[in-house]
Formats: structure tokens, sequence, C-alpha cells
């Protein structure tokens, strides 16, 4: 605040306004200030160590085989909202809706010794889990459904992965702004018990909202990680060379952590 | 650290020229006035960023499971440019500090929140560092606190300060602004004491479980952790009061120290000498 508003004639109009204004000039100093620290790559490179320590110090203290809690259908949100992208419409994903996936594959490749391509009727006639878990979304907001489908694991062992893989990558058919959506976990989720590839959700086949033909579940990560649409799936050792090289969408292009544990 | 003690005798004049003849004793250690400042710090980017990420979803459930279509029981909101904060379903307008404010309708505006304009990606990168800081810190102080007898000789309440009527007299003195002067303001007083002990034994460590409770990991790994708070929901819940707790305490405390006489405050915590006020006259 500027010395000349507090010697001002005690006039209570226009001191207020003078004041107002100088507050307010002040603040849109300070918020400059701030925004220019924020926006320091030295400043973002330090902040990242704090996910670093995250990441890696849930890894150490946890048990990597430790099942997220199940709930009984008692607990199940009346409704379980639709977030993010809820339809990819795109001509090609309304051709396979509209005949109701018949015509869909999974395909199931990249660093495998043998590609894998399945149809929905395969899925289905695999063996599965069904879990009653939480989703917690980054947002905030949590909502509690029951998920079943094929246990991811099942399908990397039947596809015979190479043991130089580190992490699997889900690509899904709908898209942002032009860019598509992806996502990636290591082989510590991916071979965890509760990693599925959900064709259901409360007991009846997905629904184009929540992702259908085919959404992952890797119940240990927040909402973002919960791929929707998966189209292929794919065996990689790095994730640099995929699109934006950050591991997922919301990696990519809005800064968003890749462990996704808190 | 040797203090030359003047006796208790004192006029009703001006304070200043009395000051200079008052004894400068040590009274804030140095692990004290480090814990001080990097808890200051960490604190005030927690506060701004844990803001920015509520911005995300402004509003609070109690149980397992909360969204939109669920039922909160604290909202801040807007309808257009009007700002609004609901509690238990009172609705109370706030335009221009929640809901709506700085031609934003976030929950709580630019001005407090870290970074300023929306980002909860960036938001929980600072959060998340400063998690560490503030864990860490705690932690080492805690074992400070224990080792060196700081908690049982500076911050525990003496039995006759844990009495209902001596508490009821500190009460009536901090209501009348009138602080202990002379040799009882080498000590902390028994309602100063009980504020650090809410922060250090309750806001800290509650604050801390909460946050945990946020991690779907750590959830699976220690299931008691989110079913201690009834939820993941609730548990959120009893974060962001803790954080109004913090926010409480810290007004409190910067007007006590506005009060008490802030240059002598400030250079205790900053260097640890201490200036004892002096004597009141009966």
């Amino acid at each position: 605040m500027s010395k000349d508003t507090l010697i001002m004639p005690p006039s209570p109009s226009s001191s207020f306004i003078t004041r107002r204004h100088a507050l307010v000039g002040g603040a849109g100093l300070l918020l400059a200030g701030c925004d220019q620290i924020n926006a320091s790559p030295a400043v973002q490179s330090v902040l990242s160590l704090g996910e670093k320590a995250t990441h890696g110090a849930q890894r150490l203290v946890t048990d990597r085989n430790a099942l997220a809690r199940e709930f009984s259908r008692a607990d199940m949100s009346p409704v379980f909202r639709q977030n993010g992208n809820r339809n990819p419409g795109t001509a090609e994903y309304d051709a396979l809706a509209a005949n109701n996936f018949a015509d869909w594959t999974l395909n199931v490749g990249g660093m495998v010794a043998q590609p894998l391509r399945l149809s929905l009727a395969q899925l289905m006639a695999a063996p599965r889990r069904t879990q009653i878990t939480r989703h917690d979304c980054v947002e905030g907001w949590s909502a509690i459904g029951e998920w079943s489908g094929v246990p991811l694991g099942l399908l990397l062992r039947r596809a015979g992965l190479s043991s130089n893989a580190k992490y699997v990558v889900f690509h899904c058919a709908d898209s942002t702004g032009g860019a598509p959506y992806y996502e990636s976990i290591d082989l510590i989720d991916a071979f965890h018990p509760q990693t599925i590839l959900a064709t259901h959700m409360n007991g009846a086949p997905l629904v184009v909202g929540h992702g259908a033909p085919l959404r992952l579940r890797v119940e240990r990560q927040l909402g973002y990680k919960q791929a929707k649409y998966v189209m292929r799936v794919e065996a990689v050792a790095s994730l640099d060379s995929l699109y934006g090289g950050k591991g997922g969408y919301w990696e990519d292009h809005r800064g968003y952590q890749w462990f996704a544990g808190i | 650290m040797a203090t030359k003690f003047a006796d208790g005798e004192a006029g009703g004049t001006t304070t200043n020229a009395q000051a200079d003849d008052s004894p400068l004793i040590y009274r804030t250690k140095l692990p004290v006035r480090i814990w001080h400042w990097i808890n200051a710090w960490s604190i005030f980017v927690m506060l701004m960023s844990g803001m920015m990420i509520f911005n995300a979803h402004p509003q609070l459930y109690w149980g397992q499971y909360g969204a939109n279509l669920d039922h909160p029981w604290l909202v801040i909101g807007n309808r257009g440019t009007s700002g609004f904060l609901s509690v238990a379903g009172i609705e109370i307008p706030t335009t221009g500090f929640l809901g709506y404010a700085q031609n934003t309708a976030n929950a709580f505006p630019p001005l407090v929140t870290i970074p300023s304009s929306y980002s909860l990606a960036g938001a929980r990168q600072w959060h998340f560092f400063f998690a560490w800081v503030l864990l860490i810190s705690a932690t080492l102080f805690m074992i400070y606190n224990i080792v060196s007898g700081h908690l049982w000789r500076d911050l525990a309440l003496n039995r006759e300060e844990r009495s209902i009527r001596h508490l009821w007299h500190d009460i009536k003195d901090h209501a009348r602004l009138r602080f202990p002067t002379g040799d009882a303001a080498r000590a902390y007083n028994p309602l100063q004491k009980i504020a650090y002990l809410g922060v250090l034994f309750v806001l800290i460590p509650v604050v801390i479980l909460t946050g945990c409770t946020m991690s779907p990991t750590l959830n699976a790994a220690f299931p008691w952790l989110a079913e201690m708070f009834g939820g993941r929901p609730s548990a959120r819940s009893i974060h962001f009061l803790c954080a109004a707790g913090f926010a409480a305490f810290i007004v409190v405390h910067l007007l006590a120290v506005l009060l008490a006489g802030p240059l002598n405050e400030l250079r205790s915590i900053i260097t640890g000498w201490y200036r004892l006020p002096k004597e009141r006259v009966k």
C-alpha cells in the first residue's frame, strides 16, 4: 500500500477507492512475482523431487501385492459419475458401437513373444475377476463401483511378455484436442491381482460413458490412470518415444504425475 | 546465557523508556527457531497449494464415497458472478472472497492459491514437495522435543496450570489483552502452551495422516488408515478442517505477536533474545 493512501483526507469514498486500487495493484504485483517463481524450470525441477520421493517411498513401504479394499454391494455409490471423455465420437468408434463391438478386437503386442488379437466374445469367455472398489479421482471425489474383467497379468503371460519389457501402455480410442488418450503402468501394477481389463461395470456391460467396450482398472492409482476405450495394449522398455514421452495424456499435456499413487 | 535481572518495580509511564532497562533473556533455542521458520513456510505453501487442489472439486463429504451426485456437507460455488459458501445446507453469500472473486470463478481466489491461476497438476507438485518438508521437519522436531526436554520443560502444562481456576484466569487475561509480564513472561502461558500442543500433537499428526489417506496406494497397503477416519471422503473433510485449524492458529498467533510487541517477539524468534516486559503495577 502506498503512503499517500494512508494520509488521505477523511473523505471516505475516495480514500476507499484509492486504498482498494492500491490493494489490487499490490496484489497484482505479488501474483506476478509468484507466477514467475512457479514458471521457473529450476523451481519445477526441485519440486519434482517431491514426486520422485513419493513414488519411491510408496513402493518402499507398501506390500506390492496389497489389495485395495473391496466393498460390498451395499456400499456402492448410487450413481457413479462419468468423467473425462464420455464418447470418443469418431466414425470408426461409432461404427464399432453401432454393432455392439462385435467387430472390435483388442491387440496385445509390443515386446511379447506371441501377439494376441482378441474379440470381445473371447475376452468375455476368459477367466475373470470381479471387484467392488473405490475410484479416487485426482480432483478429490470418490465413487464406489463394481468392475469385472480379465486380469491383465493373464493376458501378458499368455502373450509371453519379454523380460526386457518394463511398462505396459494402453492406447485408447478417445482423444482430446487431437491428442490421443493413452496411459501406462509399470509391471508391479500390471501383474497386480486387481489390475483388470474390465468389460463390465455394476453387473452390466460397460456403457459408452464409462469406456465401452474395455477399460483398465488399476486400483491403487488415481482415476486418470483408469484408461477407457482401450484398443491396444503394448509392452515397452521405455516410455520416451511414445507421444509426449511422459507415459500418458495427462502427464504429457497437463503435467500430472506419472505415478498416480496419491 | 547470563541475563541481568531487573527488579520488578515499575512506574506506569511510557513503555519505550522502560524497555531499555528490562532484562534481555535468551528464550528461544536454535532448534525451535529453525523449526518455526521451516514449518511456517511449509504450512503457508501447503495451505495455498491445498486451496488450489480444493478448487478442483470444491465440495466435501462424509462417508466412503462422495462425488457430484452425492450429498456434500460443504460447498464453495458460484452462480454467474455470485459466490457462495454452503455448510450443512445453510448458504452464505461470499462474492469477492469465495466462489467468485478477482473476476475468477474459483472456490478460493487467485490471491491465496499456488499457482495463482487454475492448475491442479501444478498445485500438486508444490503440495507434495512441501509435504515432505513438513513431514521430515516435524519428525525431527518431535524427536528434539522429547530428547531435549523442551516438551516437558516448556510446553507441558504444570499441575497448577492444569487447574480450571488457573485456566479461567488465563482466559480472562487474554480477553482483556493482559499478557504476562516480568518473570511470568519467561515461560509460555497456559493458553499459548495449549495452542502449541494442539498444533504439534493434533493438527500436524492428523493433517499428515489424513493426507496419506488421499493415496490409493497407501490405503491398499494400510487399510486402517482411511478406515480410522471413516473413509477417504471423510478423511478429506478432516484434512480440510485441519487446514482451517492451521489458518485459525496463524490468525491468532500473528494477532498475539502484534499485541505482545511485534519487534520483541520477532527478535526472539529470529535471534532467540527476548526482552521481558516490565511488571505491571497492580
